[in-house]
């Protein structure tokens, strides 16, 4: 128990030790792009539980943060004012409605963030189940080509929808309440707050995570991975778990996708994109597959390099170099959780051993 | 009493039939062998059995249901559970956690309770660690508790893939030539282990190429040859059987 949470202490630190850093030093603006890495590790860390640990390939993950983002964005700037019905007066009486002013100086009627977040990750599931549920019958190359699929389709109708703002998406999100007057913004003046709500959020993801694994549950998920015809004959529903593992990575993707929408006030195509899948895939893989913890600490870094503009013009270039690099070479990631382990068993072994095995 | 029967089961691979028409029963509390030369559809009736491929024609009933179109999963649910003869143990898995994913059945976690590590799963933790030492004692492979189980010497991979099967608490154990590959030594105490199996009342479903073995535990036993039934007695009346001597010979020269 103690091994599982130390580490959480720990990383927990490290995001305190980063905000003083920034504190003392002056470069408090760092925290706006650590705090949008933040959210994008949480769709890498979801996506390490289903890369690394359930074994099943997604390169659709950014459709699930687009949908997140698409549906929060779009429900809470359509004005409803402009649309009165019998449905709309009965969502303001029961208080699913907000008003508030436009950037024009008129008026705007929406639905409430929260309930906003609710459709969204209603739907996702839906979708993930929907898709997933096909899916992922299918193995290795066909299941990475059928989830590119997914993430296609997901960038083509965003990009090609005049109500999701096409080519420019959608701006003017506003802000996401939260309760003892926080909310998740980018104004400036909450930016220290905002940096501890993402990070807080990562780290309860991730304690959510390692306790999956250390289960029932993170036992059959690696008797999958490693047998799954021996994982069924030990009366483990194999496909069901495979899929569970897919809706709740799915999940983390879209809550991601709504809170850094509200976070950034807007979302674009290009966080569909297909090279925002790959970038997450490139993260999972060179963090050691089945590692949060490595996947996370290479999020960080990798995250938090590209969005401050360290890679320039390159940046989608550096992630697939990454993938082609840890495919070639390192097929099991960098950071590998047995990389200590491997490392004494190469020392220690003996050729009577060899001959064994 | 009946515990399986398996009841004008046909199985066919494009021209060739693997399987053909076969019935029999195996009684509750019984070992029970299947014999045949190599390709004569042991392990493909033991997939047919266990869930692993559907049969084209024929029956499996175990404990009153028919099981025929149920998955491996559902079968394994039922308390039918098997080994498999080229040996699938969960890889970078240590023994212990072998032999823990066969509490699965009798445990109830799920993804909620383990996300949010409940208490009712640590008291179910403990009792699923506890009972895998229980099996791994009996089994004599408690030392290697931490090992990864695909390290250990071959010998004992088979006891392990034994007790993950056995950790299951089956009604029903199918072992798929469960002494290939080990030496005599090994094969005996292989032998004295499914014996003992069957004692705490479990029945046994045997493949097996060693013939004393064969006829040392088993209350009955089937030949098949093509996918046929050729005979099905007591051990030492199939030793007798001309068929059967026929088959086996006639392979031999
Ligand atoms: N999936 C399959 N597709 C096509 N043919 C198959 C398949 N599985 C088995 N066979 C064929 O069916 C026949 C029976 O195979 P099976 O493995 O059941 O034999 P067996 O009695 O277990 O043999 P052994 O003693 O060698 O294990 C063989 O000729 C085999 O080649
Ligand atoms: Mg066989």
């Amino acid at each position: 128990m103690a091994r599982r949470y130390l580490p959480v202490a720990a990383f927990a630190g490290l995001i305190v030790a980063i905000q003083l850093a920034t504190f003392f030093t002056g470069t408090a603006f760092h925290l706006t792009q650590l705090t949008m890495t933040a959210y994008y590790s949480l769709v890498i860390v979801g996506l390490c539980m289903l890369i690394g640990y359930a074994g099943q390939i997604s390169l659709g993950h950014a459709g699930f943060f687009a949908i997140g983002g698409y549906v929060t964005a779009f429900l809470t700037t359509f004005n409803l004012k402009l649309h009165p019905g019998v449905f709309v007066s009965l969502l303001s009486k029961s208080g699913m409605l907000v008003a508030r002013p436009d950037a024009y100086g008129g008026s705007l009627l929406t639905v409430h963030p929260w309930l906003a977040c609710a459709a969204a990750i209603l739907l996702t599931v839906v979708i993930a189940y929907l898709v997933g549920g096909p899916v992922l019958k299918l193995k290795g190359h066909y299941l990475a080509m059928a989830t590119l699929g997914f993430g296609i389709i997901v960038y083509r109708m965003v990009l090609g929808t005049g109500f999701l703002g096409a080519a420019d998406g959608i701006s003017d999100v506003p802000g996401f309440p939260l309760p003892a007057g926080l909310a998740i913004t980018g104004n400036s003046s909450a930016r220290v707050s905002n940096y501890y709500l993402a990070w807080g959020l990562v780290i309860l993801g991730m304690a959510l995570l390692l306790n999956l694994v250390h289960s029932r549950v993170g036992r059959a998920l690696a008797a999958v991975h490693g047998a799954e015809d021996a994982a069924g004959a030990m009366g483990i529903p194999t496909a069901r778990y495979k899929l569970n593992t897919f809706v709740l990575s799915a999940v983390f993707a879209s809550l991601a996708g709504v809170l850094l929408t509200h976070y950034n006030g807007g979302i674009g195509p290009s966080e569909a994109g297909v090279m925002k899948s790959v970038r997450y895939v490139a993260i999972v893989a060179i963090g050691g597959m089945a590692n949060l913890w490595g996947a996370l600490s290479m999020s960080l870094v990798l995250n938090y390099l590209s969005l401050r503009g360290y890679f320039g013009t390159y940046d989608d270039a550096v992630f697939g170099v990454i993938l082609l690099l840890i495919m070639l070479f390192a097929p099991d990631g960098l950071l590998r959780r047995h990389l200590l382990s491997d490392l004494k068993r190469a020392v220690s072994r003996n050729p009577a051993e060899e001959e064994a095995s | 009493m009946t515990l399986l029967s398996v009841r004008g089961v046909s199985k066919r691979f494009g021209g060739l039939q693997a399987v053909n028409d076969l019935s029999f029963d195996v009684a509750t509390g019984s070992i029970k062998a299947l014999i045949g030369p190599n390709g004569a559809g042991k392990t493909t009736l033991f997939d047919l059995i266990s869930g692993f491929l559907p049969p084209d024609s024929g029956e499996i009933v175990f404990g009153g249901a028919e099981i025929h179109a149920m998955s491996s999963c559902e079968v394994a649910v039922r308390g039918m559970v098997r080994t498999f003869q080229h040996i699938r143990l969960f890889p970078k898995m240590t023994v212990l956690e072998n032999i823990m994913v066969g509490r699965h059945v009798h445990s109830r976690a799920g993804f909620l309770a383990g996300m949010l590590n409940l208490p009712f799963t640590w008291g179910e933790e403990r009792r699923i660690r506890e009972k895998s030492f229980e099996i791994m004692e009996l089994l004599g492979i408690a030392a290697h508790a931490r090992t990864e189980a695909v390290r250990l010497a071959y010998g004992q991979q088979r006891v392990v893939e034994v007790g993950r099967a056995l950790a299951c608490e089956p009604k029903l154990l199918l072992l798929d030539e469960p002494a290939a590959g080990l030496n005599m030594r090994e094969t005996n105490e292989m032998g004295r282990l499914i014996s003992r199996i069957r004692d705490m009342g479990v029945t046994v479903l045997l493949v097996e190429h060693d013939m004393s073995l064969v006829m040392k535990i088993s209350d009955e036993v089937v030949v098949l040859s093509y996918g046929q039934k050729i005979a099905e007695d007591r051990p030492l009346a199939i030793q007798k059987n001309r068929e059967v001597i026929r088959v086996y010979l006639g392979d031999d020269q």
